[in-house]
């Protein structure tokens, strides 16, 4: 059963159609990369899907209910939670507090005021965000200040964030953009923890190879705005057509 | 203690025992003495220490939580003063009624301003901000001349209805505001020795207000929303991927900050029963700004220090005047006395913008956290020197 359904979609800014009638299935507790080279359309794509940018024509539904006309923050209550390409965190904050922060948002909705009750009272919500750092490694960080950690942990604890709200559908844009290959490794060994131990949908776009063939189930090569295969990694791999796109190679 | 760990119960602490005995701290020198002119312990400016002290904990709330700058806090702070008299006015002069209405209607001040100023960010956001204080500020000053009285202000008359109460005392003057017949201008004076101590019921209460105050700040700093509003304030575009909406909670924090400053302007109105224009002037709205970032903006204490430091010098340091300097430096040569006079005057007396601007620039550049960060990196050489020490006269022996 696919739980993002993305169709016709169209996208046009001034001159240049950065999508062109797009259609894409995402099924569910699947692995979908996205892939394409630069200037294909991936991050307007993703953009789209999060409520930051409005398709000109098409639809985009979550699991049955159009996520189009929507803000970032409804969408992230529908389900769908996003990693960005330089890791988004409370940089002021604590590692915990940064935690904190997704698990009162899912139990108390867009907004409660809340300005009685203390933090350190919420002793169910702390066991869980701890069992998160816990899970990804992170429990001996937890009071570190976030925006003095390498950029490893911190992809680390956007994740954590991400995925502490137990969302749906979880939107990685290239995380592992301008990480060292030890860390892009972890990063891999991550997402591939998270995929086994939780039920869990992935739309992953991603420039490095190496990540999007240890991980996807689906691959969708996007050119120039449109997709140009989607299909099995293992048979993007031999396409004639994807080489083209990537390479310039007449097929 | 009340809900709060034990580090922020031993601040609330500290604060309370410092405003109890304020009549005594401020008024270290003996009476008639060359120092006696520093002297802060008196009714008046001890008033102005914990009002100034409660606008600043709202303020910060707003600035210090959320990093948005309001430029026109001044303006709440106007409306509540304006909202206490017509009270004292109208119905009578217990100060209650007058307070809670301040509080209400700058509230309502705050809301409709915050709906509309927080739609930006930024400078954006502050410009807004200054906006509506100025036309509030046009408004008190000549527009609503019927409701403010215009560039005389508000005052109390004999005529006034006062429903609840009478219109003019037996003896045919205006009342004064009391609490429930509690006077506010009653003063108990102490005379011990060479020292004259005046406790005032107007300062008590209002000291116990902000002490109220500050421990319900210290919740909402500790508080799932104060943590929001710290999340607005590092990282917007997270917040808002997290599924939370910002917007409600600037505008909270934006309407409790304004309801703090409606209170700061009710008591100023019950401390002495007049409310006029310029308080709502943008001078007045930097100066908060000035305290906040002058105590240390987004800490807890810091806003009531940089209150306290910014009354006192507009109160003491403005009343030194060149006989005064010459009081001081009469031991030195003529011409030399003259010399040094003649160099400090610029700093002192109507000049002392000059020293607060100097001082305020110095916190800035080497404090940045305010005059807290300049308390914790005393306390920290402190603690090095301690450890130092220890360190020492374990290593010693070994030799």
């Amino acid at each position: 059963m696919s739980i993002l359904e993305v169709k016709g979609v169209n996208k046009r800014f001034g001159g240049l159609q950065a999508l062109g009638d797009v259609n894409l299935s995402v099924k569910e507790n699947t692995v979908h990369a996205i892939i394409g080279p630069n200037g294909a359309g991936k991050s307007t794509l993703l953009n789209c899907l999060v409520g930051k940018l409005m398709p000109d024509t098409g639809s985009v539904m979550f699991d049955g209910q159009s996520v189009l006309g929507r803000t970032p923050y409804q969408i992230n209550q529908m389900g769908i939670s996003r990693v960005f390409q330089t890791p988004e965190i409370f940089g002021d904050l604590s590692v915990i507090e940064n935690m904190m922060i997704p698990c009162f948002a899912k139990r108390d909705g867009v907004f409660r005021l809340h300005a009685f009750s203390s933090v350190g009272s919420e002793k169910d919500l702390t066991e869980k965000a701890e069992q998160m750092l816990i899970d990804v490694n992170m429990i001996e960080k937890r009071h570190m200040h976030a925006a003095s950690m390498s950029r490893g942990d911190k992809r680390r604890l956007e994740m954590a964030m991400c995925l502490v709200q137990e969302p749906r559908l979880l939107l990685l844009d290239e995380p592992t953009a301008g990480m060292a290959r030890a860390d892009t490794n972890n990063t891999i060994d991550l997402l591939k923890e998270i995929k086994e131990k939780r039920d869990i949908t992935m739309a992953i776009i991603e420039h490095d190879m190496h990540v999007v063939f240890s991980l996807a189930d689906r691959i969708t090569v996007l050119a120039q705005g449109t997709p140009l295969v989607e299909d099995a990694p293992e048979n993007i791999k031999g396409n004639p057509k994807v080489r083209e796109a990537y390479l310039g190679e007449s097929a | 203690m009340f809900g709060l760990d034990k580090k922020d119960s031993t601040l609330l602490l500290i604060v309370a025992v410092l405003t109890m005995f304020a009549p005594f701290i401020l008024n270290p020198f003996p009476e008639g003495s060359a120092m006696a002119q520093f002297n802060a312990g008196y009714p008046d400016l001890m008033q102005r220490f914990v009002i100034f002290g409660i606008f600043a904990i709202g303020f910060n709330i707003l600035f210090g939580l959320t990093g948005y700058l309001s430029f026109g806090h001044a303006a709440f702070l106007g409306v509540g003063s304006y909202a206490a008299v017509w009270m004292f006015k109208l119905l009578s002069m217990n100060i209650i009624p007058a307070i809670i209405l301040a509080v209400v209607v700058s509230g309502l001040f705050a809301l409709l301003i915050g709906f509309i100023s927080l739609r930006r960010s930024g400078i954006y956001f502050s410009i807004l901000t200054l906006a509506f204080a100025q036309m509030m500020f046009a408004l008190a000053y000549s527009v609503l001349t019927p409701i403010t009285n215009g560039e005389t202000g508000l005052q109390l008359s004999l005529n006034d209805p006062r429903i609840f109460g009478q219109s003019a005392t037996a003896d045919g003057s205006i009342p004064v505001t009391s609490l429930f017949g509690l006077e506010m201008r009653h003063t108990v004076q102490w005379d011990l020795g060479a020292w004259l101590f005046q406790f005032n019921v107007g300062y008590y209460f209002c000291a116990i207000i902000m002490l109220i105050a500050f421990f319900i700040s210290i919740r909402i700093f500790r508080s799932p929303f104060g943590l929001m509003l710290r999340a607005v304030k590092s990282n917007q575009q997270r917040v808002n991927y997290t599924g939370l909406n910002a917007r409600p909670y600037t505008l909270a924090a934006f309407v409790i900050s304004g309801m703090y400053a409606g209170l700061a302007g009710g008591l100023l109105a019950s401390m002495d029963p007049l409310a006029g224009a310029e308080r709502m002037q943008w001078t007045a709205s930097g100066e908060v700004v000035l305290m906040t970032i002058l105590g240390g903006a987004g800490t807890l204490i810091g806003p009531v220090l940089g209150a306290g430091f910014i009354k006192y010098f507009e109160n003491i340091f403005s009343k030194i005047n060149d006989n005064v300097l010459h009081g001081w430096f009469s031991f030195l040569p003529d011409g030399l006395e003259d010399a040094i006079v003649f160099l400090l005057h610029p700093f002192i007396g109507k000049g002392w913008h000059l020293t607060l601007g100097i001082l305020f620039m110095l916190v800035v550049i080497f404090l940045p956290g305010g005059l807290v960060e300049g308390g914790q990196r005393i306390a920290k050489l402190f603690r090095k020197d301690k450890a130092k020490n220890t360190a020492k006269s374990t290593t010693e022996p070994a030799e």
